[in-house]
């Protein structure tokens, strides 16, 4: 099986950062004592000049590439494109990927319990924001005794997190790669989200955020969710190619079960989420996705926040995105080069939206293997 | 005899190493069409210059960020209204002005964003393609335009007198210009008969005082 692929990393084992002092965050309260879950990947060279930092999207966790047991069915979410000669070649690079605060995935979040009451977070956890993933994961470099990262990639939320780095803290990356993002959500993409929540916290088994404490999950509000999120994270096109107006059983029925493929496809995302995600993780990650815009803190003025950045950029945008489409990219880049920065911009021609930096394309690969080979030959690594 | 060649770096193509000879030190430029950054990453080293390319076609791309170059894939045809004024010391277009819906539009741009332009072109006033047209009556096929007037992507051709009217008509100050034939050599004869003699035309081009 594909665990034996020399392109894969292999198996894997996440390991855990226990973090005793108390973390300032954004909302004002502290974060007393917590976890950070992270996986690595590849060997950290002499000089510690060769980690790079991966940032997770809204539904990620640490696990991004490899297997955690031989019967794993699935790799990690960014397997595809991280692993020896891959697009992120792990023979060359240290590869970080934590799970963030909030996380569903054994980084402190809503499910874990309060260290003093000893009761699930639930809702009482505090709404993290992009900024607090980024410190948190700060200090997770100091922790792992990285100067400086070589670069800082994510896709969509995670590039979002790649921003906020190079504006919090420029001497700790050489490059930020920022991958299917935007400055700031729009008002279209807040609404999706506030039908997610609405959702989540409308299903009768969410009792206010305590449903552990009732041995349950609010499914239909989640599985609700996430068939919202899919519906965005393919294009009109992919839709069409992918499943077009098939019918399950070769006639309709004139009834309201499952009838197009469609349908069955979105039961099937929304079911099988449910099974692994956390309702109150999905609240917290997109509230993260809501507030960050770090343009905010300087006048409205996106170059003015970008002006402390001192690393490369390379922004990427696909053309059949409608989530976060390349004019949400142009904001970026034109921020950056207004800002002085330096910076280059892929526009790369795809079908199936926002997903699509998850997978191969060609000219995407291409275009990030060329950056990273540059990367690897300033770094001399 | 002293001419631009004799300095040309190695693989650098005839027509950039003249660009480049007009480019002063620390400069910060926008290459229109960069290509595969070759002007650029040549700037870069031998002229401490930075900037960005832009280019439309994806295997550009990737070779500009093989080489090192900062590349923005977007169309030049799509506006350049994101530039700030004055926010380059050169904005350069090498052998694509005709190729440009609106050339006129574009040098306007090039000149609100840039402190000088440099644009390059071949000269459609060279006895060469009058001859094709004026006496064969057959679109001219030649090295610096090598299509058939079907599959061509030059639409609006000119010639060196045909560019000076647009200048003054726009009140475009010509800081200097250099016409060469089609080994980018230039001559005695090719300064005195330029709209004539020469196949490639470059000139540094400025807001003109109004």
């Amino acid at each position: 099986m594909a665990i034996s692929d020399t392109h894969s990393v292999g198996l894997v084992e996440p390991r855990t950062l226990h973090v005793a002092e108390s973390m300032p965050l954004d909302c004002g309260k502290p974060l007393d004592r917590f976890d950070l879950v992270y996986e690595t990947y590849g060997t950290l060279n002499a000089d510690h000049s060769n980690a790079v930092l991966i940032c997770h999207a809204l539904s990620g966790n640490h696990h991004a590439a490899g297997y955690h047991s031989a019967d794993d069915a699935k790799p990690g979410w960014w397997d595809k494109c991280i692993g020896p000669g891959k697009m992120i070649d792990t023979d060359r690079f240290f590869v970080v990927c934590p799970a963030n605060l909030g996380s569903y995935a054994g980084s402190t979040g809503p499910e874990s319990r309060h260290p003093d009451t000893g009761r699930h977070y639930g809702l009482d956890f505090p709404v993290v924001t992009v900024g607090d993933w980024v410190r948190s994961q700060n200090i997770l470099r100091e922790a792992l005794e990285i100067d400086q990262w070589a670069a800082v990639i994510g896709g969509s939320l995670g590039g979002m997190q790649v921003m906020q780095w190079a504006i919090d803290y420029p001497d700790r990356l050489r490059h930020a790669i920022v991958i299917a993002a935007a400055p700031k959500l729009s008002a279209q993409n807040i609404a999706f989200n506030e039908i997610a929540r609405q959702a989540i916290v409308t299903d009768p088994e969410f009792h206010g955020g305590r449903y552990y404490e009732h041995d349950v999950v609010p499914r239909r509000g989640l599985m609700l969710a996430r068939m919202l999120g899919h519906i965005t994270y393919l294009s009109d096109e992919a839709m069409r190619a992918k499943f077009g107006r098939d019918l399950r059983a070769g006639r309709v029925n004139f009834g309201f079960d499952v009838e197009f493929q469609v349908e069955s496809y979105l039961r099937y995302q929304g079911a099988s989420f449910v099974d692994r995600f956390d309702a109150n993780t999905y609240l917290l990650m997109t509230k993260a996705l809501d507030y960050f815009d770090p343009a905010n803190t300087a006048g409205g003025d996106l170059a003015t926040a970008f002006a402390p950045a001192t690393a490369r950029f390379l922004v990427v945008s696909f053309t059949s995105d409608w989530r976060f489409p390349p004019a949400r990219a142009h904001e970026i880049v034109d921020a950056l080069v207004d800002a002085g920065k330096e910076v280059s911009y892929a526009e790369v021609g795809s079908d199936l939206g926002h997903d699509d930096f998850l997978l191969t394309l060609p000219n995407y690969v291409n275009t990030l293997r060329a950056y990273l080979d540059r990367v690897v030959a300033e770094a001399g690594t | 005899m002293s001419n631009a060649l004799d300095h040309q770096p190695a693989g650098l193509r005839d027509d950039l190493a003249l660009i480049a000879e007009w480019i002063t030190p620390n400069a910060r430029i926008l290459d229109l069409g960069c290509g595969d950054g070759a002007l650029l990453a040549y700037l870069q080293d031998t002229r401490n210059a930075s900037g960005y390319g832009l280019d439309i076609d994806p295997d550009n791309v990737i070779a500009c960020v093989r080489a090192g170059v900062n590349v923005l894939q977007l169309d030049v045809e799509a506006g350049l209204g994101q530039f700030e004024d004055n926010s380059f010391d050169f904005v350069i277009m090498s052998s694509a002005l005709q190729e440009i819906r609106r050339p006129d539009k574009l040098i306007e741009e090039m000149l609100r964003i840039g402190r000088d332009s440099i644009v390059t072109f071949p000269n459609f006033g060279h006895w060469r393609p009058r001859l094709s047209l004026g006496l064969r009556g057959l679109m001219p096929i030649s090295g610096t335009l090598p299509n058939r007037w079907y599959d061509t992507p030059n639409i609006h051709l000119c010639t060196v007198r045909d560019f000076e009217a647009l200048c003054q008509d726009k009140q475009v100050e010509i800081v200097r210009r250099h016409v060469v034939n089609h080994a980018r050599r230039s001559s005695t004869a090719i300064r005195t008969l330029p709209n004539l003699l020469g196949e490639v035309a470059l000139y540094q081009l400025r807001q003109g005082k109004s």
